[in-house]
């Protein structure tokens, strides 16, 4: 609740909302839309169309590592197809999904404007650029290695 | 004290940026040697990255692409003195690279400290608002107009004429609006512009706050540009401190607030009216124009909306007056283009470079072909939305006029290259796929026809009624051109048209035969 007072009251302050209701808890929650809703008096199905609509809001937790892995054509005239392969085969999950350990959630992303030093990745908002398979196996290994289960 | 660059360019730290700076430091320390170490914006020589520049009495003298590991030998071999060294490449001024080019809005990216106030003004910081505010807002107006200037966002719409027609809407108040929802793959000059010169973006802003009549401004940064948002806001506060921003802008009557908003991952927020939904707090769906923005915009309020390299380029034109900037360019394109070399490029980054020069200019001269050593193939230009043209057409001077007549688009001036392995079927395909993604959903020809367009494409792929779906997909086109409500759908056409046109070749032979 603290977090939607410290927010509403602005113009069009449900973005920074649920921005800050993810950046906090890591995911927007259903119970927190339903408060959101009722405190900007919205309905419900406003402010679950606005979630649902940005690729960017989870409903779910995600995994301890947010992996976005670029999709775009600059990355891809450099290998960016073959790396959104191995990233799925690798991890053994689909883009959008978290691994079962919950160590990883795996996304695309098109375009982290890293377009001259593809292909780019990027592990909690770190950008990483010329990221070949080994790289990402290393980078994911190195990087979740703290949470993986022994 | 000798004074070391080493950028924060969150591209320059993708590659090692930071842990090449903890080298130094470190090194330094154990050396005895006194080092400041400022993380400047990146220069924009993307190949050379991380470049560390070495103020010496022959002027900054640049290293790179530097590793933590090569940081003992560069202090061995004397690179504090700007000493030659197997990575040096002399001043950084003379790289050829950069000396070839026209650094108008990009003067002091990478130059200065991007968050140091003092650092801006030396840099001729605050000269264009300055002079802004002694002009009346008509002759801020006529000042852009005059100068030729046009929105570099991709539409290429003259901005003085977009700034009057919001001065003149009636209306108590009025809003500006920043657009840095930079979504093309193949484009980074805003990222790098906030990043590294965000003080420039600031005192534009207000200046079109002053030109228009606004008193309050919003920059809508994607959210994949976390380091932008963060430095962004760092320069909103200092700005606030130091009096540029707030009820009395250096010390005028002019008061200006200014806010950043985030984006949440949709590529159609980057076209403007689904961004000013984002910025209301809804689904980032299109609105129908007319209304124009400039009349009924954000909050229902008249609205100036620019992209960032438009607004930096006004402090350009401001400072050194409209006829300096519009004797760069040619036709109807005057000043310079921020071209951005991405992909599969030797030499990628930045080069600024008045319009007029040619597509096999930058990929020869500047990008030095492509980092696999294979020839070039296609290159597509503006974006998601561009067209693929191939080496026939590199003899196209890069202006508006000439690249739609070509059936082309200039965009935000991203530059993908491709070699000879890329199978232009499968990036046909990835543009409808793309489409689809991340269409708003609004209108049918763009919701529907994006996914029609996959399946029709993979069936030509697939080898089935070649001719036929060939013929269906023109025809998928046109509609999606003539009916969709914005450039998303509008646009898609412009690659998949492309490659019909130039390398029908792989749709023709599928990859994989039909059982």
């Amino acid at each position: 609740m603290e977090i939607i007072h410290a927010h509403a009251g602005g113009q069009g302050s449900l973005l920074p909302i649920l921005h800050a209701l993810q950046e906090t808890f890591g995911f927007v929650d259903r119970i927190a839309t339903a408060l959101v809703a009722t405190e900007l008096n919205l309905s419900r199905a406003d402010v679950y169309g606005v979630v649902n609509f940005y690729s960017d809001f989870r409903s779910s937790p995600p995994g301890a590592f947010r992996v976005q892995v670029c999709r775009g054509e600059a990355c891809q005239s450099v290998g960016g197809r073959a790396l959104a392969e191995h990233a799925t085969s690798s991890l053994g999950v689909d883009f959008g999904e978290t691994t079962t350990d919950g160590s990883v959630s795996l996304d695309e992303v098109f375009c982290l404007g890293n377009c001259a030093l593809g292909p780019a990745v990027a592990v909690n908002g770190q950008l990483r650029g010329r990221v070949g398979a080994d790289d990402f196996d290393e980078l994911v290994h190195h990087d979740t290695s703290s949470v993986r289960p022994t | 004290m000798t004074t070391v660059f080493v950028p924060r360019d969150s591209a320059a730290r993708s590659v090692g940026a930071d842990d090449v700076a903890a080298a130094i430091e470190s090194l330094a320390a154990k050396r005895g040697v006194d080092v400041e170490i400022v993380r400047n914006g990146s220069r924009g020589l993307m190949w050379l990255e991380p470049l560390v520049e070495v103020v010496t009495a022959k002027g900054r003298v640049a290293y790179g692409p530097v590793t933590p590991g090569d940081v003992d030998d560069l202090f061995a071999a004397g690179f504090l003195d700007g000493d030659d060294h197997r990575l040096g490449w002399g001043p950084t001024a003379q790289i050829p690279w950069l000396a070839e080019q026209d650094r108008l809005t990009f003067r002091r990216v990478g130059l200065v400290d991007p968050l140091s106030t003092e650092d801006y003004q030396a840099h001729d910081g605050l000269t264009a608002l300055r002079r802004a505010l002694t002009m009346t807002p008509e002759q801020i107006c006529d000042e852009v107009t005059e100068s030729g200037l046009r929105g570099r966002g991709g539409a290429g719409f003259p901005t003085g004429v977009k700034w009057r027609t919001v001065l003149n809407a009636p209306g108590p108040s009025k809003i500006v609006v920043c657009n840095a929802d930079e979504g093309d793959s193949g484009t980074f000059a805003d990222r790098m512009i906030m990043e590294g010169d965000p003080f420039m973006l600031i005192e534009a802003m207000i200046i079109a706050g002053v030109a228009v009549g606004a008193r309050e401004g919003f920059i809508y940064i994607r959210s994949e540009y976390p380091d932008a948002v963060t430095t962004v806001r760092a320069a909103i506060e200092y700005a606030y401190g130091a009096g540029w921003l707030g009820p009395q802008v250096l010390g005028s009557a002019h008061a200006f607030d200014l806010e950043v908003r985030v984006g949440a991952g949709a590529y159609i927020c980057g076209e403007e009216t689904a961004m000013l939904e984002s910025i209301e707090g809804k689904r980032g769906v299109v609105r129908a124009k007319p209304p124009l923005p400039a009349i009924e915009g954000l909050f229902g309020k008249p609205t100036a909306i620019n992209n960032v390299l438009t607004l930096a380029t006004v402090t350009v034109l401001l400072t050194h007056g409209a006829a300096f900037y519009r004797d760069f360019g040619v036709g109807r394109s005057r000043g310079t283009q921020v071209f951005q070399l991405a992909g599969n490029v030797a030499r990628g980054g930045i080069v600024e470079t008045a319009f007029g020069v040619t597509l096999g200019e930058l990929i020869d001269r500047f990008a030095g072909g492509t980092a696999s050593g294979r020839p070039v193939r296609a290159v597509q230009v503006g974006g998601p939305l561009g067209a693929y043209l191939p080496p026939e057409q590199f003899d196209l001077p890069l202006d508006y006029e000439t690249f739609v007549d070509a059936g082309a688009m200039l965009g935000h001036g991203g530059i993908v290259v491709f070699d000879d392995t890329v199978d232009m079927a499968a990036q046909a395909r990835f543009a409808m796929e793309f489409c689809a993604a991340e269409s708003c959903g609004k209108c049918t020809p763009c919701r529907v026809g994006a996914v029609r367009g996959v399946e029709v494409i993979d069936q030509i792929i697939a080898g089935q009624d070649t001719a036929a779906n060939v013929a269906l997909l023109e025809e998928l086109c046109d509609l999606m051109t003539e009916g969709s409500l914005c450039a998303m759908g509008g646009l898609t056409p412009l690659p998949i048209r492309s490659v019909l046109r130039h390398f029908a070749d792989d749709l023709d032979q599928p990859k994989a035969a039909h059982p």
